[in-house]
């Protein structure tokens, strides 16, 4: 019975394969890419509520859906660049120039900071708070979750710049984590780019 | 095959014996026993509030408890039921046990990520279960649909809302170890299409799971922020809109059913061949189907909310997408009855759960179609008809299927074999108390009586009592049950390696495995269902790819 399911003939490398039992690939980076699909989906809800909101439940009289334009625009061309930074940091570390790559890393937090930055002026400046109507409460909302995801990466990005030091567990020849954070990053980006259309343009 | 036990893989530090069921231990095996043994213990306090309220039903009158705590026991239960007994039962225990098996590999994708999940469910479940005691449960409903869950006591629903995303979470990590250990952990040499079918089942499971519990997450946030900070998402005194709750809340809720009950048909698609001594029929329909309804499943979820001022176009969409998922749901069903077709059946106790739960999930499926039709629909919502419908879907479904797989896997467990005898009389006795407990909610709810109210007309009276009777015999059915589970493991009939003769990957190593699962290299199983067909057929059917309608029913 067993010889009719099984197969015990294996080539060499299988057989290596199968000796070195937590030596399968590296899947971390593909873990992490489904869990950001899953954080994706949390922010399709609140888009998808935010769109809904708009389109069917008017706003009190006196309140408009219109928000000063300059202070998001530079911001979002902040998170632009620093994307940009990042990947610069991550194509030093594969050719092993840790000294550039953390320079790239701390301008990329800094940046991080700068766009937190902004969106606390902008929070401080707004004529409307939480509570005072459907599309402010929305607004704080939205912006308040992704300034989290800003705020964690921006952490997450200060670690990766402490394990890059000298005798720190990101190398050239493991760059997991650096790459994590980059990911990370640019999934950060990527949603502030849609809800920089949906909140601010349209 | 016996196999020894592999002391040399063993890490020393880590807890040895019955110690590590109570460990953040990383060995798959270990964690989905921790997970089927704490579902059950969810599964034990969720009865006892069904229990709660049965009595209350008996009469007409609220008498047995207050209606307060009518409202708390009726959202624990369902609570309990859903996210602490059977998603996590019918996904994180045996998919983490039997997954790694199936594959081919030493463990699941991400160990360590696997027992963070597992480690959320206790203290979510103790929050859920304390808040009854400490602050008042919350009253809403499983559904804590706005404006009732932002008016009802606060303090309750909030606790309520950081259980469920515990649970979501825990969830959402499970999902993600799935879907990695089955597209990216297989064994060398096994195709994604000779896998056992509960892979298949568990990888569409943890798609929809991936992709529909952050909005749930998203959505409780924004009620938690309309009850602490007074927003207002969803209350329509401060503009808000409660039906964007609705559909966001169903957006999770109805694909949440497909991860309750793809699983178990996983599950079962597991046990039939192996008790009917067949090949599963029809394994590339089956994958199909199953791929089917995850997609449908995204997009059905508007069929809770015919009542809710939905505007025409989306009732007949969503009335039209709902009957559509009948069709790969009736394919499964009948690959499963051509798999029983002729076979060499061995009814025990697996089996005749196994059977018991084609019954009952196809009166549940066809009341499911029914209740897909707006007219129909309109005229039974929010009535006890729905709760017969749901709980043939649940219970007569997946809840039979997971004891199914207790009596199946026992084996594979603890090495020794469940009493025969106390397995046919727990199923007796459930399935006469199960159909005697919610079969009459149909007429009821046809008739109209409301559910989630605590009195009712007295016309409905015995048809109500008869449902109680129902249910103190499934509260009896569990003591054989219980019973036979804690007794066989101590005095059970040694089972061997393999007592069911099996052909899939599980069954190929000792019982209980050893630690890395088999001792060398793990075996390649090309044909988990190749009952029946001698070797020289496998292996030119393996060569030729033409045997779909053949023995070994598959391409």
């Amino acid at each position: 019975m067993t010889s009719l399911a099984t197969s015990s003939s294996a080539t060499a490398a299988e057989a290596t394969a199968a000796e070195d039992h937590g030596g399968h690939a590296d899947l971390r980076l593909f873990g992490l890419a489904t869990f950001l699909v899953a954080d994706g989906m949390t922010f399709a809800g609140f888009f998808a509520a935010y769109l809904t909101f708009r389109a069917v439940n008017p706003l009190p009289a006196g309140s408009t859906y219109e928000l000063e334009l300059l202070l998001p625009s530079i911001n979002t061309m902040l998170l632009l660049v620093s994307s940009y930074t990042f990947h610069r940091s991550g194509r030093n570390l594969l050719l092993g120039r840790m000294g550039p790559c953390r320079n790239w890393l701390l301008l990329t937090a800094a940046l991080g900071a700068a766009f937190l930055a902004g969106q606390m002026v902008e929070y401080f400046t707004l004529p409307f708070g939480l509570t005072d109507n459907l599309f402010a409460s929305t607004f704080y909302a939205l912006t308040g979750f992704h300034g989290l995801h800003v705020t964690l990466g921006v952490i997450c990005i200060l670690l990766v710049w402490v394990q890059t030091r000298n005798g720190g567990r990101v190398t050239s020849a493991d760059p997991f984590g650096l790459e994590a954070a980059e990911l990370y990053w640019h999934f950060v980006d990527g949603i502030w780019v849609v809800l920089y259309g949906i909140l601010y343009l349209l | 095959m016996t196999v020894a036990s592999p002391n040399d893989f063993q890490e020393s530090l880590q807890p040895q014996g019955w110690l590590r069921y109570f460990s953040f231990s990383l060995d798959h095996k270990v964690i989905g026993l921790q997970y089927l043994v704490t579902g059950f213990l969810f599964y034990f306090i969720g009865g006892a509030l069904a229990g709660v309220i049965r009595a209350e039903l008996a009469s007409p009158i609220s008498d047995f408890v207050s209606r307060e705590t009518y409202n708390e026991v009726l959202t624990l239960h369902g609570t309990v039921m859903i996210f602490l007994w059977i998603v996590p039962v019918v996904n994180g225990a045996f998919g983490n046990y039997l997954i790694p098996f199936y594959v081919g590999a030493r463990d699941m994708a991400f160990p360590r990520l696997n027992a963070v999940a597992f480690w959320m469910i206790p203290p979510a479940g103790i929050l859920l279960i304390g808040s009854y005691f400490i602050t008042g449960a919350a009253q809403s409903g499983w559904t804590a649909y706005p404006p009732l869950s932002i008016t009802t006591p606060a303090l309750g629903q909030v606790v309520w809302i950081v259980s469920v995303l515990l649970l979501g979470g825990s969830s959402i990590f499970g999902g993600i170890n799935f879907i990695a250990t089955v597209l990216k952990l297989r064994r060398p040499g096994l195709k994604l299409m000779q896998l056992p079918m509960y892979c298949w089942a568990m990888l569409g499971t943890s798609i929809l799971v991936v992709l529909s519990t952050p909005v749930l997450a998203g959505t409780l946030l924004l009620l938690s922020f309309d009850i602490v900070a007074h927003t207002g998402f969803f209350n329509p005194a401060l503009g808000g809109n409660v039906v964007v709750y609705q559909h966001l809340f169903w957006f999770y809720s109805h694909p949440a059913v497909y991860i309750m009950v793809l699983p178990a048909f996983g599950l079962v698609s597991e046990i039939l061949p192996i008790h009917a001594r067949k090949p599963l029929f029809g394994y590339t329909t089956m994958v199909y189907s199953i791929l089917a309804i995850v997609v449908l499943g995204l997009v059905v979820w508007a069929h809770h909310m015919f009542t809710s001022g939905t505007p025409p176009w989306m009732r007949l969409f969503f009335t039209i997408a709902t009957s559509f998922i009948a069709v790969p749901t009736g394919i499964k069903f009948f690959n499963w009855l051509a798999t029983l077709w002729g076979g060499k059946l061995a009814l025990n106790s697996a089996m005749l759960f196994s059977c018991a739960f084609i019954v009952n999930f196809v009166f549940g499926g066809i009341t499911g179609v029914a209740l897909a039709q707006v007219p129909f629909d309109i005229h039974v919502h929010d009535t006890y008809f729905v709760v017969g419908h749901f709980h043939y879907i649940v219970y007569g479904g997946t809840v039979f299927v997971i004891f199914a797989s207790v009596y199946h896997w026992y084996p594979k467990f603890t090495g020794r074999m469940l009493n025969e005898d106390l397995g046919r009389l727990h199923f007796l006795l459930t399935f006469i108390g199960f159909n005697l407990c919610f079969a009459p909610q149909h007429w009821l709810g046809l008739n109209g009586m409301p559910r989630r109210v605590a009195e009712y007309d007295p016309s409905f009276t015995t048809l109500n009592q008869i449902s109680s009777v129902g249910a103190l015999l499934m509260a009896v059915s569990s003591l054989p049950f219980l019973y036979n589970v804690i007794v066989s493991a101590f005095r059970g009939q040694v089972a061997g390696d393999n007592p069911w003769n099996a052909l899939t990957p599980e069954w190929l190593t000792s019982s209980p495995p050893p630690v890395e699962n088999w001792v060398g290299e793990a075996p390649l199983v090309q044909h988990p269902y190749g009952y029946g067909v001698d070797e020289d057929t496998l292996s030119v059917q393996a060569a030729t790819g033409r045997d779909l309608w053949s023995g070994a029913g598959r391409r």
